[in-house]
């Protein structure tokens, strides 16, 4: 006994310790060289290891708190790379954010919806049409564009703006299932875009196809946001907020009718489970926090168009979810951040490396061939093999275990029970 | 007052009459059962009650109040639950998850009081967990607590479907052929925990069945349907005698056999 307690501590300090000699080595790494885009991705790994080590939740979310807000930003600002990488991190908050969201309605409710990114595009156009004097065009009274202060109400605006569309879209959508679902979602999801599109005729709400240029920075205590690093931290505190607020609704009455009407629509109606209203809600939520990053995005990008709002990013989305594991929060934080790190950092470095093959003359590849165009074959390829082969995803989405010792009462129905059976019996 | 009481139900698919004229009334407290062969219209008659489908014509009413033209989730709120024929549960759900969400209509936490994990949210919670775990051992299902609700075996799929009904603190509980595929213990069982369920849950049944053993042992009423009609009603043993009720199972033959011995109309099973 004495000796198994011992090799299960020991067990736990040596993961200790050689997590601290990991996330040590790489964050040393990454502050001395000029760029290590491995040592960068390496301390992200670190995330996941500690995912998986024997140590309690809070102390889990607490380590990588630390690593997240602080490690991270001081160990990769050593280089001239530094906002390369906070730029990079940051576009991984915000898809872990969205895939997250998306995981309320495909995940959870299992409601297949191939337009996403509109409400992304929801949130970014309601915080750009402000923070730009675009405003002044159709708004009777007021000064635009409104100061970096109006941000982070903004947050909330373009929060609700995206939960009120996603209401919209969902009760004509929702009377439909399945495939029909999936085909209808992608019909508004591309509606909403040329909506913005267009939108610059007869009043010009979002000047269509030019774009939204030169949006006010988010500004606090007089103090302006426009470095990446800057929105990195802002990326970071939604992201918790958003992990925080998805892990409550999962394991509260609403994950579970969620889950019901995914599971069967028919039995959960039969439960008292309002059909249209739960799933009005998955999209109204999921909806919501897309539209946050969407104001972020926006704010980050200080432009936004229509093209960066295209059907290839509902499905970038959905591949995160998919990858990760339907259903399971920690498996859709490491699909997103796959498939953002896949696409900007690894594609991106192979592009780089191709293009400097083709420079220096040892071979030439055609530019229609270089990875970063190979996104649509990738991804593809991805939700094939992982319907294929591992539907579940590569975290799988787990129960609630109940603690049986916290629920047994003394005074227990099945006792009463077998009584009254023994009574039945004797006068049989 | 009854606490279901349909009068003249008609339910017709385009030129297909399921359910015709069909009046019914389930005493509180009672356990009813309808009976009759495969295609009377039973299942038909269950989704009637419970907003499913809508009747072409007629009333229902719960507790002296019309359901028709409600969903089947605000029929579920008038106090009616039901299990099904072929098993719906939350198949990826626990066992434990899926009483749960039979308990969702009469939790009151909301949205603000997810996100903030409010100390009323927690408590509502642990209680309805306790609650739900109190229904899982009356079923002897509670060491199965954290198992998916698919993995089980067929009969404890059938108990827990009845536990997570029950969950939803019904007045009238449906239970569609809760025996069927089970085998002779299990429904020796299952017979013994509808019979005590009904006092300890102060909940009135209606039942379909095959199984004429359980259906004679533990039903007060019966009503008989056959081509969508109500043939007969009456007490167990008036429908045991009733030629109609012989000839809809056995074929008319039967019927004079029937009025030779009567024993033998108590083995009509199939």
């Amino acid at each position: 006994m004495k000796e198994k307690l011992t090799s299960f501590l020991q067990n736990k300090w040596s993961q200790v310790i050689l997590f601290t000699l990991f996330v040590v080595i790489t964050s040393l790494s990454l502050y001395l060289s000029q760029k290590s885009v491995v040592a960068f991705l390496l301390l992200l790994a670190s995330l996941l290891v500690l995912y998986y080590m024997k140590l309690k939740n809070l102390t889990k979310w607490i380590v990588s708190a630390g690593i997240l807000f602080i490690l991270l930003p001081m160990a990769s600002s050593g280089g001239p790379a530094f906002q390369s990488y906070m730029e990079v991190a940051t576009m991984v908050g915000i898809y872990v954010a969205m895939a997250l969201g998306l995981n309320i309605v495909v995940g959870l409710a299992g409601l297949l919806d191939l337009g996403f990114v509109a409400f992304f595009a929801v949130g970014a156009y309601s915080y750009a049409i402000f923070a730009t004097p675009q405003a002044s065009n159709f708004m009777p009274f007021g000064q635009y564009p409104l100061g970096g202060e109006s941000f982070w109400i903004f947050l909330i605006i373009g929060g609700i703006c995206a939960a009120i569309a996603g209401v919209l879209i969902g009760i004509p959508v929702l009377r439909v299932k399945g495939d029909y679902l999936a085909i209808v979602t992608l019909g508004f999801g591309e509606i909403i875009r040329i909506v913005f599109n267009n939108l610059d005729r007869p009043i010009n709400f979002t000047n269509g196809a030019m774009g939204i240029s030169s949006v006010t920075p988010p500004s606090i205590f007089g103090f302006n946001l426009v470095f990446p690093h800057h929105f990195y931290f802002v990326t970071l505190l939604i992201l918790a907020f958003t992990i925080f607020a998805v892990l409550r609704f999962e394991h509260s009455k609403l994950g579970r009718s969620w889950k019901a009407v995914r599971e069967n629509e028919i039995a959960a109606q039969a439960m008292g489970i309002p059909l249209v209203k739960t799933k009005l809600l998955a999209f109204a939520l999921g909806a919501t926090f897309s539209g946050m990053m969407g104001v972020v995005f926006a704010a980050k990008q200080a432009f936004i168009d229509p093209t960066s709002f295209t059907l290839l990013e509902s499905f970038t989305i959905l591949v995160m979810v998919v990858l990760g594991g339907m259903g399971s929060v920690p498996g859709v934080i490491l699909g997103a951040a796959l498939v953002t790190i896949l696409n900007l950092q690894v594609l991106t470095e192979l592009t780089n490396w191709v293009n400097q093959l083709n420079l220096s003359g040892m071979i030439t590849i055609p530019d229609a061939l270089s990875p970063a165009k190979m996104q649509k074959l990738l991804f593809g390829l991805l939700l094939v093999i992982f319907a294929l082969y591992r539907p579940i995803g590569l975290i799988p989405a787990k129960n609630k275990k109940f603690d049986e010792s916290k629920l047994k009462s003394s005074n227990s129905l099945s006792i009463d029970r077998e009584n009254s059976v023994a009574i039945d019996k004797d006068n049989v | 007052m009854p606490i279901l009481e349909v009068t003249n139900v008609t339910k017709e698919f385009g030129g297909l009459i399921a359910n015709k004229d069909i009046t019914l009334s389930v005493e509180k407290g009672s356990i009813t059962a309808v009976i009759g062969p495969n295609g009377a219209g039973k299942t038909t008659f269950f989704n009637l009650v419970t907003g499913v489908y809508q009747p072409t014509s007629g009333e229902i009413l719960v507790e002296g109040k019309s359901v028709v033209g409600l969903k089947p989730d605000e029929v579920a709120k008038r106090g009616i639950s039901r299990t099904f024929q072929n098993i719906r549960l939350f198949g990826e759900m626990t066992v434990l998850e899926n009483v749960l969400v039979g308990m969702h209509k009469h939790l009151k936490t909301g949205l603000l009081g997810i996100i903030l994990n409010l100390p009323s949210t927690r408590n509502e919670e642990l209680e309805a967990e306790k609650e739900a775990y109190r229904l899982l051992e009356y079923f002897d299902l509670a060491p199965l607590l954290n198992e998916k609700a698919k993995n089980l075996s067929y009969g404890a799929q059938r108990k827990l479907e009845i536990a997570r009904a029950l969950a939803t603190k019904p007045k009238l509980i449906l239970l569609d052929e809760p025996a069927a595929g089970m085998n002779p213990k299990e429904t020796k069982e299952l017979t013994d925990i509808i019979k005590q369920m009904g006092e300890e849950f102060d909940v009135s049944i209606l039942l379909i069945e095959h199984d004429m053993k359980l259906v004679m042992e533990i039903s007060e009423q019966i009503y008989v349907l056959d081509h969508g009609e109500k043939i007969a009603e009456g007490t167990p043993n008036e429908i045991r005698t009733n030629p109609k009720v012989i000839e809809a199972y056995l074929g008319s033959g039967a019927v004079q056999l029937g009025q030779r011995s009567e024993a033998s109309a108590n083995t009509t099973t199939e």
